[in-house]
């Protein structure tokens, strides 16, 4: 059963087309994955599911509202966990989960009951009384996170929920978000990181330039991902020289330069290693490292995107601060 | 039910968060003993009290109520978590209801400390205290929506400040509370009468010493006419620039 339905959304900022007809729908109860490069669309996209911007056209069905129209009876049964995390500084954690719960119409004992127990779901009971601008990132995004679940939502959208914050409470996060998942609630999701989307998500939809390119579930992905076989080769040379040369003397494979000094090479036949290693040795390259690179969802977003994962982390983190 | 409670929320929030704090208290009691201290130097020590109390009341509205509200409401812009609040359950009017109420009871506050302070000194007796309370309320109202129309218009806090100067000081000068209307040329006189502050400030001058020149019925009209106006052309912005 779909929980959210979208057709044919669109969003025109003046000329330009931010989201350009998208279709798509969530199942209730799954992680759906929204993936893609900056500015392809995603938070655009979730602006529009949310409330947050008007669409140019099209239709959204959430929960079998009308998305557009209904949008307050929509905003009751969805918590929205934004990019950023945007309580209220001066507020201590509980009273921002107490005051975010008010919202929904929640009666004082129960707001009060409720807080508490996520502050203490969420590891933050020693931090309740705290104002949040004392919070670390990790904690201001747990508290974040908490404030979108407060009215237990139906659907949560989650904008980036791990980006920029420490390797521990990114974990915890994931957890959570698989746990709130496992009582039910459908998450929308958008990573950057490819590995948090192939271990949380269900399926996943490929953004690019306003457009769904691929929609799939993550098993399939994987699997057309695995036909490919790629070797990676660490080299003390220039990774576009080395990928002219590769090209000129095997004609037919797919090169790509992954750093400075290296080079990935793909081909849906097994690649045969000696090779490679002697047309190097005959060129005086010096190889510090062969490897084979099992495929994974990573490979399928470059694939799809044709964007590096290391550029779109830089382009991130960049964005963020 | 859930309505009144997310109201009611919103605006012990910003109350709590915003209007409470000891900055803006003690804005409310200085700037009126300033206007005060203005008067009496000026008049060189024979200062007629409650001539002065309607502008300085009327002033005290509009200067704490329009730049607190433009400021409050622009800096949760930049914090971003106005979002928060565009995203819950509650109408978009009502909830810019919720962010005005504060910023109008914190008006309504500031303009009865100088009477506070007056009636230490003098006595007050005559004084239309319904009418007296309409107008501040009617002042108060009017510069809080002025307030969320300039928050609407700025993206900045100094941008918010700036602006709020750019329609307070014309009021202040050409509402009449300083100078007459019937003293200005001819060509200015126009621009007095289409400033809501003038009618505000008349309906304090006849409530106060049955001075003013307008009849309270038109600038209880008028003023309100000038908040549905600011409301709405605030909140029609709101959906047009906010909600994008």
């Amino acid at each position: 059963m779909n929980i959210i339905e979208v057709k044919n959304l669109v969003k025109s900022f003046g000329e330009f087309k931010a989201v350009k007809g998208i279709n798509f729908n969530v199942k209730k109860g799954e992680v759906f994955g929204f993936l893609g490069p900056n500015g392809a669309g995603k938070t655009t996209t979730i602006n529009m599911l949310t409330g947050l911007a008007a669409p140019t056209s099209g239709e959204i069905t959430i929960a079998g509202y009308d998305g557009i129209k209904h949008i307050k009876k929509v905003q009751r049964i969805i918590g929205i966990v934004p990019d950023e995390s945007n309580l209220y500084d001066d507020m201590s954690g509980f009273d921002n989960l107490v005051f975010c719960a008010s919202l929904y119409g929640i009666k004082k004992g129960i707001r009060e009951k409720r807080a508490k127990e996520l502050l203490k779901q969420f590891s933050l009971d020693n931090a309740g009384k705290r104002t949040f601008k004392a919070y670390s990132k990790g904690m201001k995004r747990k508290l974040t996170i908490a404030a979108g679940i407060i009215h237990n939502p139906e659907i949560l959208f989650l904008d980036e929920p791990t980006t920029g914050i420490d390797v521990e409470s990114a974990r915890q996060i994931r957890k959570m978000i698989k746990n709130l998942n496992d009582n039910g609630t459908t998450i929308f999701l958008t990573t950057h990181y490819i590995e948090e989307a192939e271990r949380l998500c269900h399926r996943i939809g490929f953004i690019v330039e306003g457009k769904i390119i691929k929609l799939s579930n993550v098993h399939d992905l994987l699997i057309e991902a695995r036909q490919e076989n790629i070797v990676e080769f660490d080299t003390d040379s220039n990774g576009s020289n080395l990928e002219k040369l590769v090209i000129s003397n095997f004609p037919g494979i797919t090169v790509k330069s992954v750093t400075d000094h290296s080079i990935r090479i793909s081909s849906r036949n097994r690649i045969e290693i000696m090779p490679f290693m002697k047309l190097f040795d005959n060129n005086g390259i010096k190889i510090n490292e062969a490897k084979v690179i099992r495929p994974s969802l990573e490979e399928v977003f470059i694939k799809i995107t044709g964007i590096e994962i290391d550029k779109l982390h830089k382009e991130k983190e960049g964005k963020k601060k | 039910m859930n309505k009144i409670l997310a109201f009611w929320s919103i605006l012990a929030k910003d109350m709590k968060n915003y209007y409470l704090k000891p900055p803006n208290i003690s804005w409310g009691i200085i700037f009126p003993v300033s206007w005060t201290l203005m008067f009496f130097i000026r008049s060189n020590s024979d200062v007629d009290i409650r001539g002065i109390l309607p502008g300085v009341m009327a002033l005290s509205v509009l200067f704490g109520t329009t730049s607190m509200l433009a400021v409050t409401i622009t800096f949760e812009r930049r914090s971003r978590s106005f979002e928060r609040l565009l995203l819950a359950p509650i109408s978009l009017n009502l909830l810019m209801l919720a962010k005005t109420t504060g910023a109008i009871i914190i008006g309504i506050i500031n303009a009865f400390i100088p009477v506070l302070f007056a009636s230490l000194i003098i006595d007050l007796p005559g004084i239309n205290w319904l009418l007296t309370f309409a107008g501040v309320v009617l002042i108060a109202v009017t510069s809080a929506f002025l307030g969320l129309f300039i928050a609407v218009s700025a993206s900045e806090v100094f941008e918010a400040q700036t602006f709020s100067n750019f329609f307070r000081f014309p009021m202040m000068f050409l509402c009449g509370l300083f100078i007459p209307i019937e003293s200005l040329p001819v060509f200015i006189r126009p621009l007095s009468y289409a400033l809501p502050l003038t009618y505000g400030a008349d309906m304090l001058k006849h409530s106060f010493n049955a001075s003013g020149s307008i009849s309270p019925l038109v600038s209880l009209l008028v003023l309100t006419g000038y908040s549905i106006a600011l409301f709405t052309i605030s909140t029609n912005n709101i959906k047009r620039k906010w909600i994008y």
